[in-house]
């Protein structure tokens, strides 16, 4: 028997593939989309969803026997606002530009449905312990997609990866510039993400049979 | 004119789903049947109407810096601007849950058709999205933000009306069976997307041309009368 049992590993695998927040859950789709742009951005926010995500479900998980049921989304929302404020200050010290760029999308981690919909999906039922497990498990899964549509999205469109020109530079023809290679300025712009993370359901569907929809 | 240009931008060069991707989830997990995607938007459309303004006067009153100036020179100093989620949201949530009570009690019509919906709507980004917008946006009056809070609504209203309209026709389409149902919705959203796009060149044409009337007007002061008469003529020209 190691530290986490066979249940508690579950509970972090499911969401990296089968039963991942963004793609089959349809939670946290917004900021998803909305910063993707930059690889950079797409794992700064991974990481502060990561730690909103774990501290509120330990928070809430923590706190389920006391809470009314009546106000119980006020006490989420002042949970999850206080643990973004302080990720709000401490990117505003530490990264200034990216949390520019990150823009009020930061702020809107309050509201992303990701949060609250494992708040109460699971973390109201279950024990600190196996709802901080939860928590990271779905932002890891979230995580992951943000990174796959990041990726993709600065590669193809600007030919770089984390402000590295992994693919050339562009005005002096090098790398793969040589060769007529242009970049695609479409996938910088808001609609192509859309397509992205449509085309990874895609796949994912198609390897996966069980999990496609009836219509 | 500029309650006119507002509106329009809020509506369709900024909307709301399309060009900053907020309520997304509301605006994929509700657009199965026209008639619910209508209560939806219908709610948002009211809610932001209400909260957008309440907000407005909570940062220019209390949260942004020197807001407290009205309290007395000792206060002028604060600024309490990294406390604006916590309040915007409590004032999100409390209005939703007052404007629950409100209509159950006096439209019992209203409450049956928006019903679901209107609690759901306090953890709707778009909400949330709409009042820190209008911070960073620097919203200049009240009626201003009013006018934000009903354009932005309406334009989720109308991105989540257009899009319940295409997935009850496809419907009876052959898609291929992994991209049914969430999938192709993205897709189509994609698309959509690029459509409203084209709306991004209607008020940024406007501005330019403001700005070079500016410089002519520039040059008419430095110069002397003859040049000013050459200067006309090549801006006529």
């Amino acid at each position: 028997m190691g530290l986490l049992s066979k249940k508690d590993i579950k509970l972090i695998t499911d969401p990296l593939a089968d039963n991942n927040p963004i793609t089959i859950q349809v939670l946290g789709i917004c900021s998803a989309l909305a910063i993707t742009a930059e690889l950079k951005a797409s794992i700064v926010m991974s990481i502060a969803v990561l730690f909103v995500m774990g501290l509120g479900n330990l928070t809430i998980s923590l706190m389920r026997n006391i809470i009314p049921s009546k106000i119980r989304i006020i006490v989420q929302l002042i949970v999850v606002a206080s643990l973004v404020i302080i990720v709000d200050l401490v990117l505003k010290a530490f990264a200034y530009e990216l949390s520019k760029t990150l823009s009020v999308f930061v702020g809107l981690i309050i509201t992303n449905c990701i949060i609250m919909g494992r708040f109460e999906a699971f973390a109201l039922g279950n024990g600190p312990v196996r709802s901080f497990i939860d928590g990271v498990g779905n932002a890891l899964g979230y995580a992951l997609i943000l990174i796959i549509v990041g990726f993709f999205r600065e590669l193809l469109g600007s030919g770089t990866l984390l402000g590295y020109k992994v693919l050339g530079d562009p005005i002096e023809k090098t790398g793969v510039y040589a060769f007529g290679y242009e970049n695609n300025g479409f996938m910088l712009l808001a609609p192509m993400a859309l397509i992205t993370v449509g085309i990874i359901i895609w796949v994912q569907r198609s390897r996966n049979e069980a999990l496609i929809e009836d219509n | 004119m500029e309650h006119l240009e507002l509106f329009f931008k809020s509506i369709f060069v900024d909307n709301m789903v399309f060009a900053t991707f907020l309520g997304m989830c509301s605006y994929l997990a509700v657009s199965k049947k026209v008639s619910t995607a209508v209560g939806l938007g219908a709610a948002v459309i009211f809610v932001m109407a209400i909260t957008v303004p309440l907000n407005w006067l909570l940062d220019q009153y209390i949260l942004q810096d020197g807001a407290l100036a009205w309290l007395g020179e000792e206060y002028a100093a604060y600024d309490l601007s990294f406390l604006s989620f916590i309040m915007f949201i409590a004032t999100i949530a409390t209005m939703v849950q007052l404007v629950e009570i409100i209509v159950e009690k006096f439209a019992p019509a209203l409450y049956n058709s928006l019903g679901i919906f209107l609690p759901l709507i306090a953890v709707n980004c778009a909400i949330l999205g709409g009042s820190l917008f209008m911070q960073s946006r620097e919203i200049a009056s009240l009626d201003l933000a009013f006018n934000y809070g009903v354009s932005s609504g309406i334009g989720f209203f109308l991105a989540i009306l257009t899009i319940a309209a295409i997935r009850e026709k496809i419907r009876y389409s052959n898609i291929p069976a992994p991209l049914r149902g969430l999938g192709i919705t993205f897709i189509i959203t994609g698309l959509m997307a690029i459509g409203f796009m084209s709306f991004g060149g209607m008020l940024t044409g406007g501005d330019e041309e403001t700005i070079k009337e500016e410089q002519t007007v520039q040059v008419k002061v430095k110069d002397n009368d003859k040049e000013l008469v050459i200067n006309e003529k090549e801006t006529k020209e």
